[in-house]
């Protein structure tokens, strides 16, 4: 089994200022040889993934759970016990029971 | 010989029958991975003092009367379970000194069945990778041939597994991240239904594909550990209500008048020929035994590494975005401003394949590109779960190769992420449409070891477990032992 062949004048290969974008859009700080590997590699996987748009799927319903489930509910209800102190050992910076990040309001 | 040759199902029976102790047993098994684990890298953190603490009350419970279905039987965990009070990395910087303060609950089942925990295995970064190769930690050497991979992402586990370190590991599969590794290092490999199995606890990669199962080394050893991890639990909100058969009672019953399906895409040219000859004779011997075969066809089932690769990488995009740098994980030092905060933290803890991917979740969800790629890829998987539902009208078992070929060596496929991608090309279809499969041993390719791949109906995790347990019945290649680690 071999994944469908790609045509090359479908290829919508990324530029390195959708790049920045996408990076933007996902919080990633990227040095500039990341940068460069990310342009070839993610154009490579989206060129990939650019076979789906052959698939004919008019009218089909799009999954939205592999077994057809409905999300389950629960009372509005207090179900878990707080233990800050415990929760912020996994934090650098706190002070006060509060998390601590840079100053965003000037 | 050592206990550590012995079965899961085996080390139960010698406890039970007071051959030996739990403590005893875990010291030997802690001694081996002291020993052994440097040629491995399996392991990321061993707990050699909770262990012996919890085999010793193991052996307390035991003379009381009181041991659960697993007591003071050692595992590993997968390094993706959150456990108290023990560092939880999911081979990740990210979260290189992360301690949660809770438990999984598939590590609060097996602990409640007396399970002795023996530490934390290696894995890829989030448990992205077919390889081992991407974790922080240090890629995972196949015991069969160091210089190969074991697979991925449950590398660590199934390393450890087939090097007799423990008899049995959690292991967790979103793509086939249970079934590849079990492949390649000669063990079995079981992922369950889609909700069988809890993911509370266990760190999300894709939650519409993650599943929790198990790597034994006999189908029967994967039976008794599915049923003390498996169940309801109201924590996770797609955990499904379904009872929780006995696995165990139910193997015995032979293959007789069973319909396996063999799906002609599946021994297309991109399979190694020898290793479909060995799942061609795996499948002969289930016919010998009473089964017959009939071909399936799964018309859309090409396309599952490309729906994959857009579904995953969307659901992780979104998982991961929790890792910001503030409450838990890494943090970059003198941050300019909160933006440079989360964009630093993120840039310097997630690895490179990790990044990789949350970009291309990132951008098929973007404005202008979610119809053309994430709506339709959510479509093209509803065609694929279509066709799996379309077989199992006419039969009761898929069976095909678990991966195109035997270990592969380490970095031979690091450079480009469509081959390392297409590694997982026969065990995706089962995550797209939240059936059980499992992986079993069925023979040596050059001296490394290939599996046999079967695919159940849903709930039908019995089945499956069954027709493994008497192919092992007949067979020995679940025996086979890498020569290093006799």
């Amino acid at each position: 089994m071999r994944p469908r062949e790609f045509r090359p004048e479908q290829l919508v290969s990324l530029d390195k200022q959708q790049v920045q974008h996408i990076a933007m859009l996902a919080r990633l700080k990227l040095t500039d040889d990341e940068y460069a590997e990310s342009v070839a590699k993610l154009s490579k996987i989206v060129d990939f993934v650019d076979q789906l748009s052959q698939a004919d799927t008019d009218g089909v319903v799009p999954m939205a759970h592999p077994l057809d489930a409905a999300q389950r509910l629960r009372l509005d209800a207090v179900t878990e016990d707080v233990e800050r102190d415990r929760y912020q050992q996994n934090a650098e910076a706190v002070s006060d029971g509060h998390y601590l990040v840079p100053k965003v309001i000037e | 010989m050592g206990k550590y040759t012995q079965t899961l199902t085996e080390l139960k029976a010698g406890l039970e029958q007071a051959d030996f102790t739990s403590v005893e047993l875990t010291e030997e098994l802690l001694a081996r991975i002291s020993a052994h684990d440097k040629k491995l890298n399996a392991m990321i953190t061993v707990t050699a003092d909770e262990a012996l603490a919890a085999a010793a009350q193991a052996d307390i419970d035991r003379s009381g009367g009181k041991g659960g279905a697993m007591c003071g039987l050692p595992i590993i965990h997968k390094d993706i379970f959150c456990t108290r009070d023990i560092r939880t990395t999911c081979g990740s910087r990210m979260l290189e000194n992360f301690i949660s303060p809770y438990d999984a609950t598939v590590v609060e089942n097996l602990a409640k069945a007396g399970a002795v925990v023996l530490g934390k295995s290696n894995m890829d970064e989030f448990a992205m990778g077919s390889s081992n190769e991407t974790s922080f930690f240090g890629p995972v050497h196949n015991p069969w041939d160091l210089d190969c991979s074991p697979g991925g992402s449950s590398g660590g586990s199934s390393a450890a597994v087939a090097a007799r370190f423990a008899p049995a590991a959690t292991a967790t599969d979103t793509g086939g991240s249970i079934r590849q590794p079990a492949a390649l290092t000669g063990t079995i490999g079981f992922k369950p239904t889609y909700g069988r199995v809890s993911r509370y606890g266990m760190i999300a990669f894709a939650s519409s594909l993650d599943q929790a199962g198990v790597i034994t080394r006999s189908a029967e050893d994967a039976a008794l550990m599915l049923g003390a991890m498996a169940g309801f639990d109201e924590r996770d909100s797609t955990s499904i209500d379904e009872p929780v058969p006995d696995y165990v009672a139910g193997l015995g019953q032979s293959v007789e008048g069973l319909r396996l399906g063999i799906v002609r895409q599946h021994f297309d040219e991109g399979l190694d020929a020898e290793t479909g000859a060995r799942v061609k004779n795996a499948i002969a011997t289930l016919e010998s035994m009473g089964a017959s075969t009939v071909e399936v066809d799964l018309p859309n089932i090409d396309m599952s590494v490309p729906t994959y690769y857009v579904v995953a990488p969307a659901e992780c995009s979104s998982n991961l975005s929790r890792f910001d740098g503030v409450r838990f994980g890494h943090r970059a030092e003198n941050a300019e401003d909160l933006l440079d905060l989360y964009c630093r933290s993120r840039g310097e803890g997630f690895g490179d394949e990790v990044k990789r991917r949350i970009m291309t979740g990132a951008y098929v969800l973007s404005a202008g590109y979610y119809d053309a790629y994430y709506l339709k890829a959510q479509q093209v998987r509803q065609l694929i779960a279509d066709d799996f539902r379309k077989a199992f009208a006419d039969v009761d078992v898929i069976v095909g190769p678990t991966t195109p070929s035997a270990a592969f060596k380490l970095g031979d496929k690091v450079d480009d992420p469509i081959t390392m991608y297409l590694n997982d090309i026969y065990t995706i279809g089962a995550n797209l449409a939240g059936l059980p499969a499992m992986s079993v041993p069925c023979g040596l390719v050059g001296g490394l070891p290939v599996g046999l791949h079967l695919v159940g109906g849903h709930f039908d995790e019995g089945t499956l477990l069954r027709v493994a347990h008497q192919y092992q019945l007949k067979t020995d290649f679940h025996q086979a032992c890498p020569e290093d680690f006799k």
